[in-house]
């Protein structure tokens, strides 16, 4: 589980993040969701401790990040899974190299050890017959998939993705999803996911928070998003033509 | 004040990539990947830029000598100082700069700009140490390359002297042997050693702080090739003037 209390990020003059509290629980895909701009991919970077932050606090099980030893952070890090927006696999590597780069950094497994694990998370993510290709050579979903296995390959207790399914077509897109889904109720992992895409919100969005101007504005979940009054997040959620349609149908079926 | 915080940067980049060092096995394997990129790689451009340049020492010399009391071994002595005290260590540091420092400032920059940097600072790792570290040890190699460079110039200059006749191969044996003294080389390869760490370490310094997209990176290669040229030039005078003034 990871609490946030009145989390506040600037830059320079520009307040992002504004005083959020949440909280994300293990064994559930917990989204982050808002506009561009609202301050999402700033409160995930506050999450890993790639952006420092100015006041506030964040804890991992009960373990203030901020008030960690490098070393202590270091192993805290060792726990942690993460997908980026592009997907951030080593060029230089093979998609077989890339999932089993932190095994080699963080386990003293044998070769023979390592390789049985990551023959086991690509063939989870149904990428067994990917080992030696390029990520230059795989198209977007299967970067994606390579992703999430790197990720997850070390037994992670957290994962956070960073819009999973930005640039994939709607198909691949609830693979994705699902993959992710079924990996954090698996393991028991605590999963933060930051997206803008509805799909991903009616598919996997055990628990939501809504993001404003750095600000919480609002939280709930899947089955409570389409029955919310409040006005920002109707706003958000049914600026499409698609979502006005369901939300007609949803109020004339409720009529 | 951007100039200050810059130096104060790179400074702090330097005591980083000393921290947390990454798993030797995972090292060894950048180490050897590295000196593959930047050493070997770089063996046939230097080879044949010195080559040449010794060969063009040699006729410019030979044909600026039109008084007879100058002996004609001069042509030979003045190839090998300046391969050896300038060409060879400085002038191909500069085109270095231009090959190794805009591989280096692209590799990393293009890996900051795809979060492949972000991707190795969430893991726990010091990508300071993973990135440049290597790069440093594999420059270490750099006055190998020069050696064979030097070789290869004062060789050119044979050459040129044999093939077109400016003055014969007994002439410039004796040229090469004359006066020379061994701190020379000592000084030559105490220069390459300062530039091999400039050479490793401010084009990592530009590609690791970048900021932006594809064509930033573009830009920072560049700035990076204009920063590395001139603090080895400047190096060059400071070095001279303690070593030889």
């Amino acid at each position: 589980m990871i609490i946030v209390e009145d989390l506040h990020k600037s830059f320079g003059e520009a307040h992002v993040l504004k005083g959020i509290s949440t909280t994300f629980e293990k064994g559930k895909t917990n989204l982050i969701i808002g506009q561009s701009g609202s301050g999402k991919t700033v409160f995930l970077k506050c999450l890993l401790g790639l952006f420092d932050y100015e006041e506030g606090s964040i804890s991992y099980e009960g373990k203030i990040f901020s008030q960690l030893s490098e070393d202590q952070k270091r192993d805290l890090r060792a726990d942690i899974g993460m997908v980026f927006q592009g997907s951030a696999l080593f060029d230089s590597m093979t998609i077989g190299e890339n999932v089993m780069f932190p095994l080699k950094m963080f386990t003293n497994q044998s070769k023979s050890e390592m390789q049985d694990r990551v023959n086991f998370v690509l063939k989870r993510v149904n990428l067994e017959d990917a080992h030696n290709k390029m990520p230059s050579e795989a198209s977007g979903g299967m970067q994606k998939r390579v992703a999430i296995a790197r990720a997850i390959v070390n037994n992670p207790k957290y994962l956070f993705c960073d819009e999973p399914n930005s640039g994939l077509d709607p198909k691949t897109a609830i693979v994705i999803d699902n993959l992710i889904q079924e990996i954090t109720n698996e393991y028991q992992i605590t999963t933060v996911i930051n997206s803008h895409d509805m799909n991903s919100v009616m598919e996997i969005g055990e628990t939501i928070i809504f993001l404003k101007d750095g600000l919480k504005a609002w939280s709930g979940s899947k089955e409570t998003i389409f029955k919310t009054d409040n006005e920002v997040v109707t706003d958000f959620v049914y600026s499409s033509n698609l979502m006005k349609k369901v939300r007609q149908m949803y109020i004339e079926e409720k009529q | 004040m951007s100039y200050l915080h810059n130096i104060g940067a790179y400074f702090l980049m330097i005591a980083e990539m000393f921290r947390k060092p990454t798993k030797w096995s995972v090292m060894k394997t950048l180490i050897i990947k590295d000196i593959d990129d930047l050493i070997i790689g770089s063996l046939g451009i230097v080879a044949f830029i010195l080559f040449f340049v010794g060969g063009v020492i040699t006729i410019q010399t030979a044909l600026n000598i039109s008084n007879p009391l100058i002996p004609k071994y001069l042509v030979g002595f003045a190839t090998r100082q300046s391969v050896i005290l300038e060409f060879a260590p400085t002038f191909t540091s500069i085109i270095m700069a231009g090959k190794v420092g805009s591989f280096i400032t692209s590799s990393i920059g293009t890996m900051r700009v795809t979060e492949q940097i972000d991707a190795l600072e969430v893991m726990g790792i010091n990508s300071i140490n993973y990135l440049v570290f290597p790069k440093f040890i594999a420059m270490l190699l750099y006055p190998f390359v020069i050696s064979i460079g030097m070789f290869l110039g004062i060789l050119g200059g044979m050459a040129a002297c044999v093939f077109g006749g400016y003055t014969t191969l007994d002439d410039y044996i004796v040229g090469i042997q004359t006066d020379f003294e061994t701190f020379h080389i000592i000084y030559s390869f105490m220069k390459t050693f300062v530039f091999a760490f400039v050479l490793a370490t401010i084009p990592s310094f530009y590609g690791y702080f970048m900021k932006g997209g594809a064509l930033e990176v573009g830009k920072a290669s560049t700035t990076s090739f204009v920063w590395t040229s001139v603090v080895i030039i400047l190096l060059n005078y400071i070095l001279t003037d303690i070593l030889l003034g």
